[in-house]
């Protein structure tokens, strides 16, 4: 099974949904160890997304995601503004002006963006950040690849192994961002990064169904 | 939450209407990206001195644009970085052939932000450099943390680096001004209460009437410790403590002492803890040259206040005292 354009932004168009249903529980998350902006600030980006796709998708998948990463870098803001933006930026350009998304070339774009969100923040596994989520995901995904499934399935991996990641950071002392200032205290809250981060991903493996 | 807003969508720009509107002698505002500049700009020949940041510190950074300070500031989203076309915006505006001094406190999104517009600005042929000013000595330790945020010593190194800008030092001698002044500027702050950002509704943090937060940043993130109130000559010594046994500052430097309220307290209670303040550095044979008191960087709402000392010297001193004409700050004219 593969996923052309028209699929990747239904996908798109599902993660803003999301987002949108999500925004106050992940203002509330970051509320408690950071500013309380990121559902705000992700809803605000992913509903100019949209509006974007209204006004012209563009015909491959790298295309549509090389539009949202530039919505999500102009519209956003914050640290999740060009976090966000240069994963969907680096996997879209993993995935050049191919008309189908089939299971390699997904791999490559999973791999790709969470290598431009290591790039950026500078965070590694056990910060506490969105990366704790991730990386768990792209494991997961390569996993159930090699396990034959289809694009539905290797998404469908990776947001199991996204949720436990986020989970994962609850118990974790915060070495990125601003709940780094709170060290010690700021065990016991999930990280809002990757709580976004897992929402994401469930909401393109439910597309791909 | 009680504010006098409308949407809280739409806050940061109906805000930037009403500054618009009232200090049209010095500044203008460009709207879709956000940004303030300068009446006058681009002055010919003439560094730009470009800060900018998260809404919701006001004066910080808008009031501080005009002559003598800020070539143009980017207004983000209330406590969120602004994008990196905005700060492009702000460069366009405002960048002539003697480059731009982007100026970023260390908070991860306006790092990222900034970082990601100085590659566009380049790309675009302008000379641009960045400085990353972080004071606050609230946090320890950068190999846990996002390192020491920028609290007020960037309202001190805007105006300085500013004076620099207006006698037409090069870029390179603007950018090593900059960096002087950040290792030699420190700061530290508490809150005895929260903000509340406009499209959250609720307080960013939960504190007992008791108690106050020691070591606050300006967002209203969390700071070093949770402690009891304590009367005002206790919690000025703690923060005073605090500050001077960082640089540290000794026996006979002389200083500029700037006393900041975050939004919520009001002078009477500043004008008593920069007494005490100045009462404490004195004893310790501290000189205070030249002070500052007042809302210069706050955090909405916030009660609390914070304490910058920059250690001067002859060249500083002189680049304080320059004329300045902003809506915030405006002397020597």
């Amino acid at each position: 099974m593969t996923c052309k354009a028209e699929g990747v932004a239904a996908a798109v168009r599902a993660a803003a949904a999301v987002v949108a249903e999500h925004r106050a529980e992940l203002v509330e998350l970051d509320r408690a160890i950071g500013d309380g902006d990121h559902g705000e600030n992700l809803n605000r980006g992913f509903t100019a997304v949209v509006a974007a796709l209204d006004a012209g998708a563009p015909d491959t998948p790298g295309g549509v995601l090389k539009l949202v990463a530039t919505t999500l870098i102009s519209k956003v803001g914050g640290a999740a503004g060009p976090l966000y933006g240069t994963a969907f930026l680096r996997a879209s350009a993993k995935l050049g002006a191919a008309a189908d998304l089939d299971v390699p070339a997904l791999l490559d774009a999973l791999r790709a963006g969470l290598e431009g969100v290591q790039a950026r923040g500078k965070a590694v596994g056990g910060d506490a950040t969105m990366v704790d989520a991730l990386i768990p995901a792209v494991s997961a995904a390569e996993k159930a690849a090699e396990d034959g499934g289809d694009v539905a399935a290797v998404l469908t991996a990776a947001a199991d192994a996204a949720d436990r990641g986020a989970e994962s950071t609850v118990d974790l002392v915060p070495r990125k961002g601003r709940a780094s200032y709170l060290g010690e205290r700021a065990v016991g809250h999930l990280d809002p990064g990757a709580r976004s981060s897992a929402l994401l991903l469930r909401a393109f493996a439910e597309a791909a169904r | 939450m009680k504010k006098i807003i409308n949407d809280p969508a739409n806050v940061v720009a109906e805000s930037l209407r009403g500054l618009a509107a009232a200090h049209s002698d010095v500044l203008r505002v460009q709207y879709d990206p956000d940004v303030v500049v300068r009446a006058d700009a681009p002055v010919a020949g003439k560094v730009a001195v470009i800060s900018g940041g998260g809404s919701g510190h006001e004066p910080l950074h808008g009031g501080f644009v005009g002559q003598g300070m800020l070539a143009a500031a980017v207004p983000g989203a209330v406590f969120t970085s602004p994008t990196p076309d905005a700060v492009q915006a702000a460069v366009t505006a405002t960048t002539g052939d003697a480059g731009a001094l982007l100026i970023v406190k260390n908070y991860t999104g306006d790092v990222l932000n900034f970082e990601t517009a100085a590659e566009l600005a380049a790309a675009e042929g302008l000379e641009v450099r960045s400085v990353v000013i972080d004071d606050d000595v609230a946090v320890k330790d950068s190999t846990y943390t996002a390192g020491r945020r920028g609290v007020g010593g960037t309202v001190l190194l805007e105006k300085i680096t500013g004076a620099a800008a207006e006698r037409r030092d090069s870029l390179d001698a603007v950018t090593a001004l900059a960096e002087k002044v950040i290792g030699r500027v420190r700061s530290i702050g508490v809150a005895l209460t929260a903000p509340t950002v406009p499209h959250a509704g609720t307080p960013s943090f939960d504190l007992d009437d008791g108690e106050v937060e020691f070591g606050i940043g300006i967002h209203g993130e969390p700071g070093r410790e949770r402690i009891p109130l304590e009367p005002a000559d206790a919690l000025v010594a703690r923060l005073v403590d605090a500050v001077v046994s960082d640089l540290p500052f000794a026996s006979g430097d002389r200083v500029l002492l700037f006393t900041n309220s975050m939004g919520g307290t009001p002078l009477v209670e500043l004008y008593l803890a920069h007494g005490i303040a100045e009462r404490l550095l004195a004893e310790r044979g501290i000189v205070v040259e030249r002070r500052l008191v007042g809302p210069y960087i706050t955090s909405l709402e916030m009660q609390g206040m914070s304490l910058t000392l920059l250690k001067l010297d002859d060249e500083l001193t002189e680049l304080w005292d320059a004329p300045v004409n902003t809506a915030a700050l405006r002397w020597g004219l």
